[in-house]
């Protein structure tokens, strides 16, 4: 019954247990986010002052933050915004890296220069380039959606050319070519269909860097403003409470590295899956 | 050589002007009156016109570009708007702690990263192999900041091994100094460590197969010998690489860590002048930084033919 593309895919993918695990884990995750407002046991921002700091407990699993809010709850709440994050800035910095990396694999005159600027732009730690880029644009959750998504752009724009450099010279691209086919009819219909692979691959470990770097500028305070609870703004606001109450900061920061790891497996498995001769590679 | 060096510093500085042009847009994409933003809600229009005046922004966009390169390429890089000195003078107070903390942490990263890796690969496909896989992928997932309040917790407040923040008093000694560095190090050189591991594995992995590593076995050469003097060797240059790599991405890391720490460092001074909006200090710290990362992946370009002579330019 798996006979189709996807079903191979997937079947490859899945031959190894820990992709299994890691996928299930992150479905998990993301099901958990999206279904928080009904799973969560209390609402995110509901205080209970006579209750404050307490640790974890049957009736607050995960125990209270400095006003009394259930942890649980707001680091469930927490991966709803996280994720949105890091969801929108894999689809900028796939939209952005694709028109990009596609002109300079497929435009030999715009080769150059293009690629020029991804190098200027690649010559930015991205942690710093992002910072910069927010303390340009202020802080909001919308401009480190942007920021962000313009960091991760270079390492999309790469892999894409490279793939349309290879794409250009094939058969099937000259075949049209000679039919008379015009440029964006070649892009659309023979080159970008080619390069999902790649880029779903690529899109994977953007999600996870991105998540690791929203957390480090909300926790430097020029990310997602304080008062979203983001798993970064609420290590960012455990800070202040660590000794009496170190759960504060085991919540948020557990949940960002098991759904960081999780999303690294898959990754490492869909790359496997998709192009084994890739795998020494990248 | 001589050749491609040339090339590669030409190439450099093409880099390095395209990335003083990304640095010029950047502070220029500001939405509305950079000066304005910068005096605060409080400033009159006075103080706000003299800021103007005194950063350039009230000439057109053009000349502000020109003065903006003829600046960088004299090292001149402004001053600062809160800290009443130059940029560069508050960037080379802070150098030294910056300098320590990431050669304490890529140490850190290679000695973990390096012989693990190694281990990894001679023993591939056992259950000690993917143990360290499935470790070096935990590590990579770690967010430093939060590996360093847990580090702090711990072994700074309840066990008290370590100093909890800072960098001693003014007349500590450089040895008290490196102490307060110590965990710093680790929260920043810990994850990092795994893009070390992995690296070294996979190098290893390719130079084991090869037939002198073969000969070298059926020589009757000891395992220690055979993978120590004949494959790490052949291994260097992606390990080297990726040092190189490594250390540029830690100099960015530091921005974070010294922040948790409370580290007087470049990268405490890249956070506050981002939360004062000094734009002259994040202008010229991006210059400096990114710099530093286009030198040193250049360094381990060069250092390529020193690993492996079989490399000529």
């Amino acid at each position: 019954m798996m006979k189709s593309p996807t079903g191979l895919l997937i079947r490859r993918m899945f031959r190894r247990r820990l992709v299994l695990i890691a996928a299930v884990v992150l479905l998990a995750i993301i099901a958990v986010a999206v279904a928080a407002p009904w799973l969560a046991p209390y609402a995110p921002n509901k205080m209970d002052i006579i209750n404050r700091l307490k640790g974890p407990a049957g009736n607050h699993w995960f125990g209270t933050d400095e006003f009394g809010r259930d942890v649980l709850s707001r680091v469930m709440h927490g991966a709803q915004l996280s994720l949105a994050v890091g969801g929108m800035v894999v689809v900028v910095a796939c939209i952005l890296g694709t028109l990009t990396g596609v002109i300079a694999g497929y435009a030999k005159r715009l080769d150059g220069p293009v690629m020029r600027l991804i190098d200027a732009l690649m010559a930015f730690p991205d942690i710093l380039l992002a910072i910069a880029l927010m303390a340009a644009l202020g802080p909001s959750l919308f401009n480190t959606v942007l920021a962000l998504g313009v960091v991760y752009t270079p390492r999309v724009a790469r892999v894409v050319r490279a793939a349309t450099l290879v794409l250009r010279e094939l058969q099937f691209v000259e075949a049209a070519t000679a039919l008379g086919a015009r440029h964006a009819r070649i892009i659309a219909i023979h080159i970008l269909p080619n390069l999902v692979s790649p880029l779903i691959v690529q899109a994977t470990f953007i999600f996870a860097y991105a998540i690791l770097t929203e957390a480090a500028l909300s926790f430097l305070g020029v990310g997602v403003p304080p008062t979203s609870p983001t798993w970064g703004n609420m290590i960012a606001g455990a800070q202040q409470y660590m000794r009496q109450a170190d759960w504060l900061m085991l919540a948020p920061g557990g949940a960002i590295v098991l759904t960081v790891l999780a999303l690294q497996i898959v990754g490492d498995g869909l790359r496997d899956a998709l192009d084994p001769k890739l795998q020494k590679v990248l | 050589m001589l050749t491609y060096l040339a090339r590669r510093i030409a190439g450099m500085f093409v880099v390095m002007f395209l990335v003083a042009t990304v640095v010029f847009v950047i502070a220029r994409v500001v939405p509305g009156d950079p000066a304005a933003v910068m005096m605060g809600a409080a400033a009159t229009a006075d103080d706000i016109a003299a800021l103007r005046a005194r950063l350039g922004l009230d000439q057109p966009l053009p000349l502000q570009y020109v003065m903006f390169l003829k600046d960088v390429l004299t090292g001149n890089l402004g001053d600062s708007i809160f800290l009443n000195r130059p940029v560069a003078q508050a960037l080379a107070e802070r150098a030294e702690l910056t300098f320590f903390l990431t050669l304490m942490s890529v140490s850190i990263a290679v000695a973990i990263g390096v012989p693990i890796g190694i281990i990894s690969a001679v023993k591939r496909g056992t259950a000690t192999d993917q143990g360290v896989i499935g470790l070096a992928m935990l590590a990579a997932s770690l967010p430093s900041f939060w590996v360093g309040l847990t580090l702090i917790q711990y072994l700074a407040v309840e066990l008290r091994w370590f100093p909890v923040a800072g960098y001693g008093p003014p007349d500590a000694t450089l040895g008290e100094r490196l102490r307060h560095l110590v965990l710093p190090a680790i929260a920043l050189g810990l994850p990092n460590s795994a893009l070390i591991l992995r690296f070294t594995r996979t190098a290893m992995l390719d130079v084991l197969h090869e037939d002198y590593v073969r000969t070298a076995r059926a020589k009757g050469l000891g395992q220690a010998v055979v993978v120590m003097k004949h494959a790490l060797r052949n291994a260097l240059i992606p390990i080297l690489t990726v040092v190189g790599l490594t250390a540029a991405i830690l100099i960015a890391g530091a921005i974070v860590t010294e922040t948790v720490f409370g580290l007087p460092g470049v990268g405490n001074l890249i956070v506050s002048a981002v939360l004062r909006r000094d734009y002259p200090v994040i202008q010229g710290a991006l210059l400096v930084v990114s710099g530093i990362y286009v030198l040193i992946n250049l360094a381990v370009d060069l250092l390529y033919a020193v690993a492996d002579p079989r490399v000529r330019y």
